[in-house]
């Protein structure tokens, strides 16, 4: 199985915790994950994304769905015959064992010869860059090198599909970029399957090819960053992906994608993301997508600026219209509280969501 | 630093109240008895020792007591770990069977004795129920000999030892095992090769009370075993010397040698322990 896989199905796997009328944990997750793809399960705590991930380790038994590898149905195995390679967000690492007895575990339980124990264990450690610390029992061990053996310990067995549950989550700001970059030159180098469980948007951004959005156990969206980032799909999406902005207003009229809102100052153009329903509907904007400036822009509306927040390379201002609605923009110029202000987003990046799904 | 040292001496202090209580209670007789046992009635300073390690019914009984009381503990932690490990994970069968197991460890020693005369006697239930089914020919005895007293410290010392290893196993994060059941660890391996090893530290605890707790075994002995021969425990030998014959320098004598074999094995142990892991029980931070 090692090393052979050419896709995973999931097949609308379920898992239901707990008694009848409760939530599913997970429902009806359906993804196919290509060999050599990074995919990753972004999400708020409790979306179900770690979930799904215990599934495919077989950690957790599902309630229902199936979860199959190239031809072979996986999800009545136990998870020792699976053979993949997971990494805990507590790292999991056996306490009373030393670094190299840590990352050996996987190659003793298959059997692996003592010499090519040695040597691949030796090979995953460089990997990981962690020579010269085989002797230490992880209590000896930073974080981030805890975090490290934990990577080599997963990786050394050669699994056909790495598991990742929030792996830098426990990490400091400047450990987490470097880390990131790290997961990413090993999945590039070693060319496995990687699925990666994150709440962090940033890290699922930059690390994967895909990227699959759940929220309360139900996929929102599976698509590449760039999709996901500029083209949610619905409203929870775009509140995840940092779409601040959001402003119901009554819709004036429509044709076809395009809409036209109306607000107290007048109306607002944007394009619509899903079906509308109804007489009003909700405008999403990045902050960094408004532009502040002249008045003859479209969409151009006049506010007061009423509170900035300075960050060095650029300001977070916030500016009132008439009407008293609210706008947070990002802007490199600096402005002064009271000045008065033009802020313009071009139509196709106000994108327009129905109010019911909210 | 210096404004720092009177602060955490003062603090020390909260152990006085604890500390006289023991000096009163543990210590000052327990030196008490040493010094007395130095004092025999006949003989010099070691008499009673000479006595003790020449007297054909003295000394066998260390031998009658460890006979019992290791392969009491032994049982017991055998027992206790495979259905602490079962029941490692949080249910309401947890708190079912936890509470049927301990329910022997409110009951007292001699509460179990009276209900073991009764249901293992010759006449007993067990006995009489093993004959109708032709599984014994004649009564079974288990009571008023070795396997009586046996029988009665598991009972009463398995609770003790079962309520130890609970509180180990589950101090143990189920993630360790998770992580070794991803690389390719089937269920007795993931025992064998990670809750064991994080495990022997307690279980080396556990075995130590617990023989310490069966090798002072006296109600029992007395009530279940056959006090005059197999089960004429080194408690008994004390008894005798104190309340019999009125020789509490002898009696003294024989608990110190009492106190010393339980010293030997509690200490054998111990240095066992030392040789393995003793560090967190759980996979670095979180």
């Amino acid at each position: 199985m090692q090393g052979s896989l050419e896709s995973l199905r999931l097949e609308h796997v379920t898992r239901s915790f707990g008694g009848p009328g409760s939530l599913p944990a997970l429902s009806d997750l359906c993804i196919t994950v290509q060999r050599g793809e990074f995919v990753a399960l972004l999400g708020p705590s409790g979306c179900g994304k770690s979930t799904a991930l215990n599934c495919i380790a077989g950690l957790t038994p599902l309630t229902g769905g199936e979860i199959w590898l190239d031809d072979e149905r996986l999800d009545v195995l136990p998870p020792e015959q699976r053979g993949f390679g997971m990494v805990f967000q507590n790292y999991a690492l056996f306490p009373h064992m030393t670094v190299r007895k840590n990352v050996q575990f996987g190659l003793m339980m298959r059997g692996v010869l003592a010499a090519e124990r040695q040597r691949r264990t030796q090979r995953a450690l460089a990997l990981v860059q962690l020579e010269g610390h085989e002797d230490k029992l992880p209590g000896q061990l930073s974080g981030g090198q805890q975090q490290r053996v934990a990577i080599a310990r997963a990786i050394v067995v050669e699994p056909s599909l790495v598991l990742m549950d929030e792996p830098l989550s426990n990490l400091d700001a400047k450990l987490r970029i470097e880390m990131r970059a790290e997961i990413r030159r090993i999945h590039r180098e070693l060319g496995r399957t990687t699925i990666y469980v994150t709440h962090d948007q940033d890290e699922a951004l930059s690390m994967a090819d895909r990227i699959v959005v759940m929220r309360d156990g139900v996929v929102q969206q599976i698509g590449t960053p760039e999709a996901v980032y500029a083209q949610p799909a619905n409203l929870h999406v775009a509140r995840f992906m940092g779409f601040r902005n959001l402003l119901e207003l009554e819709v004036d009229s429509r044709a076809g994608d395009e809409i036209t809102l109306r607000g107290p100052w007048g109306t607002l153009r944007g394009t619509a993301k899903q079906r509308l329903e109804g007489a009003r509907a909700i405008a999403a904007i990045r902050p960094d997508e408004i532009a502040i400036g002249a008045a003859g822009a479209p969409n151009a509306i006049a506010g007061e600026v009423s509170s900035v927040e300075y960050y060095g390379r650029d300001c977070l201002i916030e500016v009132v219209f008439a009407g008293g609605l609210r706008l947070h923009a990002r802007t490199p110029a600096r402005f002064e509280r009271g000045a008065t202000v033009h802020a313009a987003v071009p139509p196709e990046r106000v994108l327009v969501y129905p109010v019911s799904s909210s | 630093m210096r404004r720092l040292a009177p602060t955490a001496d003062r603090t020390a202090l909260l152990v006085a109240p604890a500390a006289a209580i023991l000096v009163l209670l543990f210590v000052y007789p327990f030196l008490y008895g040493l010094v007395l046992s130095f004092r025999p009635d006949r003989g010099g300073v070691l008499g009673n020792y000479v006595k003790f390690f020449t007297s054909r019914s003295l000394w066998p009984t260390i031998f009658t007591t460890l006979r019992i009381a290791l392969p009491a503990t032994i049982l017991n932690v055998a027992f206790a770990l495979p259905i602490a490990y079962q029941l490692r994970r949080r249910s309401r069968y947890q708190k079912i069977v936890t509470t049927v197991l301990v329910i022997p460890m409110t009951l007292g020693t001699v509460l179990i004795a009276e209900g073991m005369l009764t249901y293992l006697g010759p006449k007993g239930w067990l006995s009489q129920t093993l004959q109708l089914l032709h599984l014994a020919s004649s009564p079974v005895r288990l009571t008023h000999n070795y396997a009586g007293v046996l029988l009665s410290l598991i009972v009463s010392g398995f609770p003790f030892v079962f309520l130890l290893m609970l509180s180990y196993v589950s101090g143990i994060d189920p993630v360790l095992g998770q992580a070794a059941a991803t690389l390719g660890a089937s269920p007795w391996r993931q025992f064998r090769h990670v809750y064991l090893p994080l495990l022997l530290p307690g279980l080396a605890m556990a075995f130590c009370l617990a023989f310490v707790q069966a090798f002072s075994v006296f109600p029992s002995a007395v009530l279940l075993g056959a006090p005059a021969g197999p089960t004429r425990v080194i408690s008994i030998a004390a008894y005798e010397a104190a309340f019999e014959q009125y020789d509490d320098s002898l009696a003294s004598c024989v608990a110190m040698i009492m106190g010393a074999v339980q010293l030997v094995v509690v200490a054998a142990v111990l240095g066992l322990r030392r040789a393995l892991y003793r560090g967190p029980v759980s996979g670095g931070k979180g």
